[in-house]
């Protein structure tokens, strides 16, 4: 099993009227909610609870992006990932990922990505999302039906970009390069794994069957509602005749609150839970799916976007309602290590994005919360897949020797070591 | 009203066609258009009117190799000439008044009397056209018509909310239709319209509804400043469906261009 500990990094600051007052978390969110000095402290504390996640035994730690949305303060996970990949850590540095749709020109994603690959020493793990209709459509204007096309054609010259060791023209139809090189290039050969978000398009089942790739399902509403999704996967990867059904084939995403008991749990975590489901998810529905984005197929699949309302409208979701819909894996070691084991099995994942840090959770209940999941419930999850336990397809291969930072020698040692070999020279 | 095919380079198109007289080619808005569409109705007791659907619009072939405005305008001009069609009166609805005035800037020889009807394709960064695209259906309305209940109710005459499928099929028609109007209304609908108007050498006449509030009339202004003797035809009491709305002035306009 692989566990990445995730931090979406919500804005813990907005009011309890939120909802009320405002149409949307995301795309026109009211600027003066953002507080750039407060912001100060908020980046930081969640780098360090990256770092601290990182430091005692997630396989990963991972970050993605998004645009101007209330939960979610990093439109560039690259900036943040730069600053993990300095910190000593033998964890791997997941972006989930860049919208290389929106990158101009894309070859600024295998730049950026191969950056990060050779400062953390090869422990890159590469996502590349579509993204979501309110990113880029809404906020980066691509045009809703060419938004795959711009997609597929970024994804080609990523790949070309980096797998290719002679400067080449690419004449796309959104890019024309006449001198693709890029300087630097990744660590990890032939590129860094691959991990593709998806929310349930056949399209983005086979692309990642066909690469193989890791299809991710970044979801909120949790491991009951991803079955039926996940099947189709699964189906759709016997369909194709793919050599295996690895469970790193796939990966997961899930809110997880650890506490002594079930009942601290709640004590500890049921605001934070509220505060994420009621306030940061609070997306105008106009901006869930912008026409044409989703593919004809898709839609007649019957999936709707997860920023869809639900049916009946939105209520407020109890504490309840979000442990018993499977929203939210929330209770004591054990009880959360049962649940966790019926998602992985349930769903066959082997790749778990863990969401701990939750809408507004403070610094300690969040590191409590992570060190009783990696301490008393992520061992017991270790070996579910015995038969995939090699598969190292799916994820990052460091290099066996890294250097840690602060590896400058001492002001007196680098002063003897220019002089000694001056004194040589002479 | 028919509805009949033509083939072009790139799809067969779905056309309505009605009336006899001089021809007329109407180009539909963002919201398509159907047979018991009234001003199409209205505009065939005096002309042979031709109403192509862009493709993905109603049942019509979608079309992957139309992607940008300079794309729609020659497809428009296909469909033109794939009807045996010279100097049609040329007409034009919202985004469809945007391609009737893209196709009469590239090729102002060929058209002699052009009608634009609250036509988009102008930006003026004071008076931001509405964003259709992240309009909600009961928000419509309101947006659409002066009258939003009667508009309401116009709009949403046939249609079952509460039939399961609906929504799915709403969705796939959206998908298909606005999928592609967004390729040159997306998200802003202007892809240098203003710097061609210069060509338009057509007799036009400029409709537009005094409470439109999905392109201000403030755009009616713009158009007939940029379009060499412009006619302006302001309609009092009538919002962006002004073909719905007062649809008898509306065909009377047209009418006087001759």
């Amino acid at each position: 099993m692989k566990f990445t500990w995730f931090n979406l990094m919500p804005w813990p600051y907005l009011p309890d009227d939120f909802r009320e007052k405002n149409r949307s978390v995301w795309v026109d969110i009211d600027q003066r909610l953002f507080d750039p000095a407060k912001s100060h402290e908020v980046y930081n504390t969640y780098m360090d609870l990256l770092d601290y996640a990182g430091a005692i035994g997630f396989d990963g730690i991972g970050v993605n992006e998004h645009h101007q949305n209330g939960y979610g303060i990093m439109p560039s996970p690259n900036i943040i990932a730069a600053g993990l990949a300095r910190r000593a850590s033998d964890a791997a540095i997941v972006v989930l990922g860049n919208s290389i749709a929106l990158y101009n020109p894309p070859v600024r994603v295998a730049e950026e990505f191969a950056m990060l690959d050779c400062i953390s020493g090869g422990r890159l793990v590469a996502g590349f999302p579509v993204g979501t209709s309110m990113d880029t459509n809404y906020c980066y204007g691509q045009i809703p039906s060419l938004t795959r096309e711009k997609y597929q054609e970024a994804h080609d010259l990523i790949i070309k970009a980096w797998t290719t060791r002679e400067p080449f023209a690419f004449n796309g139809r959104y890019n024309k390069l006449r001198h693709v090189n890029i300087w630097p290039r990744p660590i990890q050969q032939p590129h860094p794994p691959i991990h593709i978000p998806g929310g349930g398009s056949v399209e983005t089942y086979d692309f990642c069957i066909d690469n193989t790739y890791s299809y991710s399902y970044l979801s909120f509403s949790g491991y009951i509602r991803a079955k039926a999704l996940m099947q189709g996967y699964w189906d759709r990867v016997a369909e194709r005749n793919a050599p295996d059904a690895s469970p790193y084939r796939a990966g997961f995403a899930q809110t997880i609150c650890v506490a002594d008991t079930d009942e601290e749990a709640e004590r500890l975590y049921s605001e934070h839970i509220s505060y994420f489901y009621n306030r940061c998810l609070h997306v105008y529905p106009g901006f869930a799916d912008a026409p044409g984005y989703r593919t004809i197929k898709t839609i007649q699949t019957g999936a709707l976007s997860q920023y869809a309302p639900p049916r009946g409208g939105y209520t407020e979701l109890t504490w309840k309602d979000l442990i018993e819909g499977g929203h939210v894996i929330a209770g004591s070691p054990e009880t959360v290590r049962q649940r966790m084991e019926d998602l992985i099995k349930g769903l066959n994942v082997g790749n778990i994005f863990c969401l701990m840090h939750v809408g507004n959770m403070p610094a300690d209940k969040c590191m409590y919360s992570t060190k009783l999941f990696a301490e008393k419930v992520m061992p017991h999850l270790r070996n579910m897949f015995p038969d995939y336990a090699d598969d190292g397809r799916f994820w990052c291969k460091p290099l066996d020797k890294r250097v840690r930072p602060s590896s400058l020698p001492s002001e007196a040692e680098a002063f003897r070591s220019v002089k000694s070999a001056l004194a040589q020279e002479a | 009203m028919e509805l009949k095919t033509v083939q072009t380079h790139h799809v067969p198109v779905r056309y309505l066609e009605a009336g006899s007289g001089q021809p007329l080619v109407y180009l539909h808005s963002a919201g398509g258009v159907t047979a018991e569409d009234p001003l199409l109705n209205a505009l065939a007791e005096t002309h042979h009117v031709y109403a192509p659907l862009l493709p993905g619009y109603g049942d019509s072939e979608e079309c992957g190799e139309i992607r940008d405005m300079l794309d729609v305008t020659l497809h428009t001009w296909d469909v033109v000439r794939a009807l045996g069609l010279k100097d049609p009166v040329l007409v034009g609805h919202s985004m469809g008044g945007m391609m009737a005035a893209e196709m009469a800037a590239v090729c102002p020889d060929a058209v002699s009397r052009l009608a634009l009807i609250c036509p988009t394709g102008l930006w003026l960064d004071d008076h931001p056209t509405t964003d259709i695209f992240s309009v909600m259906p009961y928000e419509m309305p309101a947006l659409m018509f002066h009258d939003a209940v009667a508009g309401a109710a116009m709009f949403t005459a046939g249609t079952n909310v509460e039939d399961p499928g609906f929504l799915q099929a709403y969705l796939v028609r959206n998908a298909r239709q606005l999928g592609m109007a967004g390729r040159i209304l997306f998200p802003i609908p202007e892809r240098g319209l203003s710097q061609r108007l210069y060509r338009v050498t057509a007799k036009t006449v400029v409709i537009w509804g005094d409470s439109d509030r999905v392109v201000s009339p403030v755009y009616a202004q713009a158009f007939k400043r940029q379009i060499k003797d412009a006619a302006l035809v302001s309609i009092p009491e009538a919002g962006h469906m002004v073909t719905w709305e007062k649809t008898a002035e509306v065909a009377a306009a047209i009418s006087r261009l001759g």
